[in-house]
């Protein structure tokens, strides 16, 4: 049983479950297609949105990220995970009282106006494309290196798996396949997590196996990973040379961001209550911490890993026999080139480079102190699929882990085309174009709206080959809701005054600062010296979360206050069951006792 | 549950602002004072093998995110008895 094996069999086997699901759990109902029928149990929720949340940049990309940013990668652990208790105590319930199906649908009836609303929709879509083009990659990366199949022919075959799901099911059909999802991707992390840090600590539990020893030593850790880097020019592991301030502003745009994320946030929307709402934030959380705290444990693990077998290994040709040049290498008291190296090499995601002629590869940071050039530059995302090979773990383990991989992208993407769809069919189409149309028409359109999506989002996954890491292209879409929805949803809760005048304002600038500053310093050439205040673009939306409030503020006191009515509907989502008993809420939204 | 206590929109709001406010104080000083401003300092301390600052901004900080939360509910259910509201 090859790896090859293995990897078709868990694919296809967690695909078709998926698909199972999807029939099984079919929308009937706008309701259904758009919030999951407001029934979903807290804990099925927070699993679900555990998923929903955990992409690929969670499941790929950031265990590689902190591997080699080390302390730096820290931005990615507390910004990630902190935005959730934000969305607890200061969105979640409030938006679930306030009893409709999107965040434009708050937007629009909180700010009384058709602009707002739109406003509102193109930010959703600006927030959700630019996310589901980094997971669109990540199925790519994943399928192009284990299933030997092209690049663009994976991204082909993700997208028509979450258009069957999607599309039939709509946010009930989600709901159910995300928390298999969740199942397999947990699982998928947690267990070669398990067998390295066993390895690596002689402790099985990789949180503890991180602050350990090294299995047979009394040298902890962490302390043999700074000296092992430093020893070869690089930044100690548990430093960074990112200014402060810039780490600050990246930590908090992802906070912020994920409180602002509209795909997150339609995830509250599919429980019974105010209550159940934050009791499923907490879920969430706590199904996403299962992941979160065992990845610095497999960066720590993956960076001590690709040191110890690929630093000074001897390479091996392609027209050599690698079995009969490894034997003879090893003979000669040396360390050939791992297998794993050559598998990845194929696809192009690792490079050596023999800059001084020795036939071995050298693996050093900008400052060596033996002054030797760096000759090997590893892509960050393959760390995570490549872990269990790295750790030479049985060849089902390599199998379960791409299906992980998958189910972390797949889940993601299938939650952003709801966002996308009901965007369409229910802001743009019903509640501003055409107020008239029946549910069934809405539901036709619903559909049709997510199988556009699905296209397009495969589209732009095919471009998105060429763009960065995986976590690094979805943090601009934290910065973009950071800065444009979350001031407007804040202050529509915990500021009665706050007007349709400065929520448009406010949406506005933080749209149109945020995108330009990413876009002029990350695409048209734009360098570190032009940073604002030193904060990188990954930061930005920190920065400019405030300046969009601070407009929105201004602009709301120089124009009229709210009407009556609307100052009522702020008082009625503060205080759970005020709003439904007052029959205000959208049909069938009364929590069910 | 009886909801024998009287309603009490005003008393419930300012009960939970203040909690929220409590709270947020907290999420703040663990992970951006613990995991960044006062890193370097915590760092003279250890845990396990791991500097105290390294440590909270990659691992202590979450647990303290999620403690948070599940008070938060806690306290909220409470809340929503003692103002007589309905949840």
């Amino acid at each position: 049983m090859n790896e090859l094996f293995w990897t078709y069999f868990f694919v296809i086997g967690t695909f078709a479950t998926y698909i199972a699901i999807a029939i099984w759990s079919r929308a009937g109902s706008t309701k259904d297609f758009y919030v999951a029928g407001h029934d979903i149990h807290p804990a099925l929720n927070g699993m679900a949105t555990a998923a929903d949340w955990m992409s690929a940049a969670s499941f790929l990309s950031m265990a590689g990220l902190i591997a080699f940013l080390g302390y730096g990668g820290s931005v990615y652990l507390m910004g990630w995970t902190g935005g959730y208790v934000l969305l607890a105590l200061l969105l979640a319930p409030y938006l679930r009282e306030f009893g409709k199906f999107t965040v434009p649908d708050f937007v629009g009836d909180r700010y009384y106006s058709k602009t707002a609303r739109v406003i509102a929709v193109v930010c959703a879509l600006f927030v959700s494309f630019t996310y589901i083009a980094g997971q669109m990659k990540g199925v790519g990366v994943a399928f192009s290196s284990f299933l030997g199949v092209p690049f663009n022919v994976g991204i082909f075959v993700g997208s028509a798996i979450v258009f069957v799901y999607a599309v039939l099911g709509g946010m009930k059909g989600i709901t159910y396949t995300q928390v298999a999802q969740y199942v397999v991707l947990i699982f998928a992390y947690t267990v070669p997590a398990i067998f390295i840090s066993l390895t690596i600590t002689g402790n099985p539990i990789p949180q503890f196996g991180f602050i350990g020893n090294v299995a047979g030593t009394d040298i902890s850790l962490l302390e043999k990973l700074n000296t092992v880097v430093t020893d070869l020019g690089f930044t100690e592991y548990t430093s960074t040379t990112k200014d402060m301030i810039d780490v600050f502003c990246i930590t908090a745009a992802l906070m912020f961001g994920t409180a602002g994320l509209p795909h997150v946030i339609i995830r509250f929307f599919t429980v019974s209550s105010a209550q159940s709402a934050r009791k499923s934030a907490g879920w969430a959380l706590m199904f996403i911490a299962i992941l979160y705290t065992v990845a610095p444990a497999v960066g720590a693990f993956a960076r001590m890993n690709f040191i110890d077998t690929v630093n000074e290994a001897t390479y091996i040709q392609d027209n050599e026999n690698y079995e009969e040049r490894a034997a003879s290498i090893t003979e000669d008291g040396e360390k050939p080139v791992p297998v794993w190296y050559k598998t990845w090499e194929k696809t192009g995601y690792i490079k050596f480079n023999d800059l001084n002629g020795d036939g071995k590869i050298q693996y050093r940071g900008p400052s060596a102190p033996d002054g030797v050039a760096n000759e090997v530059e590893p892509n960050r995302d393959i760390f995570v699929l490549a872990n269990p090979q790295i750790a030479q773990l049985p060849a089902w383990v390599v199998g379960l882990v791409v299906a992980g991989g998958l189910a972390a992208a797949l889940s993601t993407a299938a939650g952003l085309l709801m966002v996308i769809s009901s965007a369409v069919s229910h802001d743009l189409l019903k509640r501003t174009f055409t107020p008239n149309m029946t549910e069934k028409q809405e539901m036709i359109a619903a559909r049709l709206a997510a199988a556009a999506a699905v296209i397009s989002s495969a589209l732009l996954g095919a471009f998105a080959s060429s763009l960065p890491f995986v976590a690094q292209v979805v943090a601009f879409a934290f910065g973009l809701a950071a800065a444009s929805l979350f001031p407007v949803i804040f202050l529509g809760i915990f500021w009665k005054r706050m007007n349709r005048e400065g929520a448009i304002a406010s949406m506005l600038i933080g749209l149109s600062t945020t995108f330009s500053y990413i876009v002029y310093f990350k695409f048209m050439g734009g360098t570190a010296d032009g940073w604002w205040f030193g904060v990188s673009p990954e930061g930005i939306g920190f920065v400019f979360m405030w300046l969009s409030a601070g407009v929105g503020i201004i602009v709301a006191l120089l124009t009229q206050e709210p009407p009556k009515e609307i100052q009522e509907l702020v008082e009625d989502i503060r205080i759970p069951g005020t709003r439904s008993s007052h029959g205000k809420a959208e049909g069938g939204m009364a929590p069910s006792e | 549950m009886a909801t024998t206590n009287k309603l009490d929109a005003d008393g419930y709001w300012k009960a939970t602002l203040r909690l929220t406010i409590s709270l947020l104080i907290v999420w703040f000083l663990a992970s951006y004072g613990a995991g960044i401003l006062f890193r370097e300092t915590l760092d003279s301390f250890s845990i396990g093998g791991a500097p105290l600052g390294f440590w909270f901004a990659q691992n202590g900080a979450i647990y303290i995110f999620l403690a948070l939360i599940v008070i938060y509910c806690r306290k909220m259910t409470e809340y929503e008895k003692i103002f007589g509201i309905k949840g």
